[in-house]
């Protein structure tokens, strides 16, 4: 069932128009910071985690409008539970088919913003280690968010403000991830949000 | 085939406004009831609440089998081809190889690979009817299903309800004038 439903959500994702709008924003970002910061090196290598993982976590949240709220208008929902399929199911296949299709063409990117922010191999490798670690979170945090503000017009800014806050210990240990143990950490808030996330996400569709 | 639903003393409160109560009902395998009454009554509710999709104020709901609902919303995503779409819920269904045979029961069979957003609201609405034929579920909870469909169509839904109510399937219909549900109690809201 849980298999259906991801290689469902799957498909969905990957023939929506919107699916290369999350990397090419991280891209767009990354290549920003040069031209805002100035050619300094030095800086821009120093900085450049902070920047790939605000980038990051900002792109996990572009598509949130469309992660649920579609389902509850047309009735996709109502027929899912209607069949008695539970909505932690839903939500858990939803999360996994998200952080596919935002984090993976994410990590795809990377060597790209790494370049354009000056970043050498080894801080790169471990940027995306703590990436790989870090975003199932983030998609997690992204479902739970789209399950609240479904229904609601202008969701997508509310969204952010939930998420955000949420984000923060992900967003530390992932910027620190040179610190022994923030690996750990890491993976450890990352647990959480994911075994959080599609109860939380359910809770919030189930209907009053 | 199928065992009976029974609706007891049932209530709904809706926004803090009680909607109805003290209705009661029953349907036996092979029979079917019609959901009567003017807009804003609570056909639709009612149906809701059959479908597990909303929770009594009071009263309760005696029927365990698998249900299959066709409301309002159709549940077709824009991109999708028709036949894609169908198949995605009859897989969850256990049902694909009924789908084909509820495709032509509706007569949609040739519109398998055209993408829904592209369907007028008639075929769609064949289409939610074909998924509740494909589901094989005993009890269907029907709200409107004539609303847009042409008279042909209309005679494919009363032919294909009266299948599943000879097979021992029960019907519950919201309805507005004769869809075609031969000796179907009436329940009058409002």
């Amino acid at each position: 069932m849980l298999w259906a439903l991801f290689r469902r959500d799957v498909v969905l994702i990957s023939r929506s128009p919107a699916l290369w709008l999350p990397v090419m924003f991280f891209v767009l970002a990354a290549a920003l910071f040069p031209f805002a910061v100035g050619p300094d090196a030095r800086l821009l290598a120093r900085i450049a985690p902070g920047i790939i993982w605000v980038a990051a976590l900002l792109a996990s949240l572009l598509p949130v409008e469309t992660l649920l709220a579609p389902d509850l208008d047309d009735g996709t929902i109502d027929q899912l539970i209607t069949r008695g399929i539970a909505l932690e199911l839903v939500c858990a296949a939803r999360i996994a088919a998200h952080w596919l299709g935002f984090a993976v063409p994410l990590l795809a990117a990377l060597p790209v913003a790494g370049v354009l922010l000056g970043v050498d191999f080894a801080t790169a490798q471990r940027m995306a280690f703590a990436l790989l670690l870090g975003t199932p979170a983030l998609a997690s945090l992204a479902v739970v968010a789209g399950a609240l503000t479904a229904g609601l017009k202008g969701g997508g800014a509310l969204a952010g403000l939930i998420v955000l806050p949420l984000a923060l210990p992900v967003l530390i240990f992932g910027v620190g991830s040179d610190v022994a143990g923030a690996f750990r950490l890491l993976a450890a808030a990352s647990l959480v949000a994911l075994a959080v996330g599609p109860f939380a996400a359910a809770a919030a569709l189930k209907p009053a | 085939m199928s065992e009976a639903l029974e609706i007891i003393d049932l209530a709904c409160q809706r926004g803090g406004r009680l909607l109805f109560e003290g209705v009661s009902a029953q349907v036996v395998p092979g029979g079917a009831l019609q959901l009567v009454g003017p807009n804003g009554t609570g056909k639709s509710t009612l149906l809701r609440l059959l479908a597990g999709l909303l929770q009594p104020a009071a009263g309760a709901i005696r029927y365990s089998g698998r249900r299959a609902f066709a409301g309002h919303e159709v549940a077709l995503k824009p991109r999708q081809p028709l036949g894609v779409e169908l198949a995605h819920w009859a897989r969850l269904d256990g049902g694909l190889t009924r789908l084909p045979a509820a495709m032509t029961a509706m007569n949609i069979t040739a519109l398998a690979e055209v993408p829904c957003r592209l369907l007028s609201s008639g075929q769609r609405r064949r289409a939610a009817i074909a998924r509740v034929i494909a589901a094989g579920a005993p009890l269907w909870l029907l709200d409107e299903p004539t609303a847009g469909l042409d008279s042909a169509s209309a005679a494919l839904l009363a032919a294909a309800m009266a299948a599943h109510r000879a097979a021992g399937g029960l019907i519950v219909a919201a309805v507005h004038g004769d869809i075609g549900l031969d000796g179907a109690a009436q329940l009058r809201l409002g």
